[in-house]
């Protein structure tokens, strides 16, 4: 043991704003570093006791295990209905959503869009992997082209399946979005960048502008079928060319 | 000279994916030939290069490094 090992040299540890549950999430999954980006900032910011978390279905349908806010369970694609309900009543709250890709661009289409042009004063944390990681890597609306998965074993035909959607591109045009930004948490300084932006988007809330969606490109490496280290070399060379990293709508000054 | 650091990795929460291996600019870390309880290569110490950046905690998606740095 060093005598470097002592707690007032201590300059990295667990968030206090995480559980100490061992996340059930596969080895190398970009949820984790996600999670732990979204608690450190309610950490920094001090605002524990008066976040409110809302979680999908899908993977991370258990992350109200993990954080340690208040958090609700929405049906599958409604979180962002369930979050407009709970920041109506309690406005002066900080209300975020986490949903993964299955849930919010594909069932949850919907609700998504239509609380976003309302303008609710909620941040959406969207977890982009181009896939349904929880029910054995089917395609999802967000799959990109020729990518291979469970129901498109041959690559994603554009032809026949449609092609990849881009939602916060689709959010940044409407009225009500305030702030539309993409970051990913693979590396140490895309994770830092990534904190940043969910603490400003969380700041934001209090000036009741409108919604803001903080889009995390992620890899799945248990349904890509890859190392964790590859499937982030993967992501750096498939997924962001098509998902570019970067804000796409800023506040207007 | 760059002010020395040290981690501390909880061995039995660590899953192995080896995101911190390739995080860490002084290869400090190499996944362990032996495995934990759940039978994944944990992550360990190979060398006293540390220099406390704290990239390879920042990385890890199961929070399991601690980082400490000396005050000078």
């Amino acid at each position: 043991m060093s005598e470097i090992i002592k707690p007032e040299n201590i300059v990295y540890e667990k968030t206090k704003v995480m559980t100490d549950k061992v996340m059930h999430y596969c080895p190398g999954c970009g949820h984790g570093t996600a999670h732990k980006m979204v608690a450190e900032a309610i950490e920094d910011l001090g605002i524990q006791n008066e976040t409110i978390g809302v979680t999908p279905v899908g993977c991370s349908v258990l992350a109200y295990y993990y954080f340690a806010v208040d958090m609700q369970e929405a049906a599958h694609g409604r979180a962002t209905a369930v979050a407009t309900g709970i920041k109506r009543v309690m406005p002066e709250k900080y209300v975020f959503t986490y949903q993964g890709d299955g849930d919010l661009a594909a069932i949850g289409t919907a609700e998504t869009i239509h609380a976003c042009n309302r303008g609710e004063n909620i941040l959406i944390v969207f977890i982009n992997n181009g896939i349904y990681g929880m029910t054995g890597g089917q395609m999802a609306p967000t799959t990109l082209e020729g990518m291979k998965s469970s129901t498109s074993p041959y690559g994603r035909d554009l032809k026949t399946m449609g092609n990849p959607l881009k939602i916060s591109e689709l959010v940044a045009q409407l009225e009500g979005t305030y702030y539309v930004t993409r970051h990913s948490v693979h590396t140490p300084a895309n994770a830092r960048k990534a904190k940043r932006a969910l603490k400003k988007a969380l700041e934001y809330q209090k000036l009741n502008k409108g919604t803001c969606l903080v889009e995390i490109v992620s890899n799945c490496p248990s349904n890509w079928k890859m190392t964790p280290v590859e499937s982030n070399k993967w992501m750096e060379e498939h997924m962001f060319p098509f998902y570019p990293l970067g804000d796409i709508k800023v506040p207007q000054q | 000279m760059a002010k020395k650091g040290d981690i501390i990795i909880d061995i039995e929460k660590c899953k192995g994916c080896e995101v911190c291996v390739v995080a860490c600019p002084k290869q400090v870390l190499a996944a362990a030939n032996e495995v934990n309880a759940k039978g994944y290569h944990y992550a360990i110490k190979v060398n006293a290069e540390c220099i406390g950046c704290a990239n390879c905690a920042v990385v890890c998606p199961d929070a399991v490094i601690t980082v400490y740095r000396e005050k000078k």
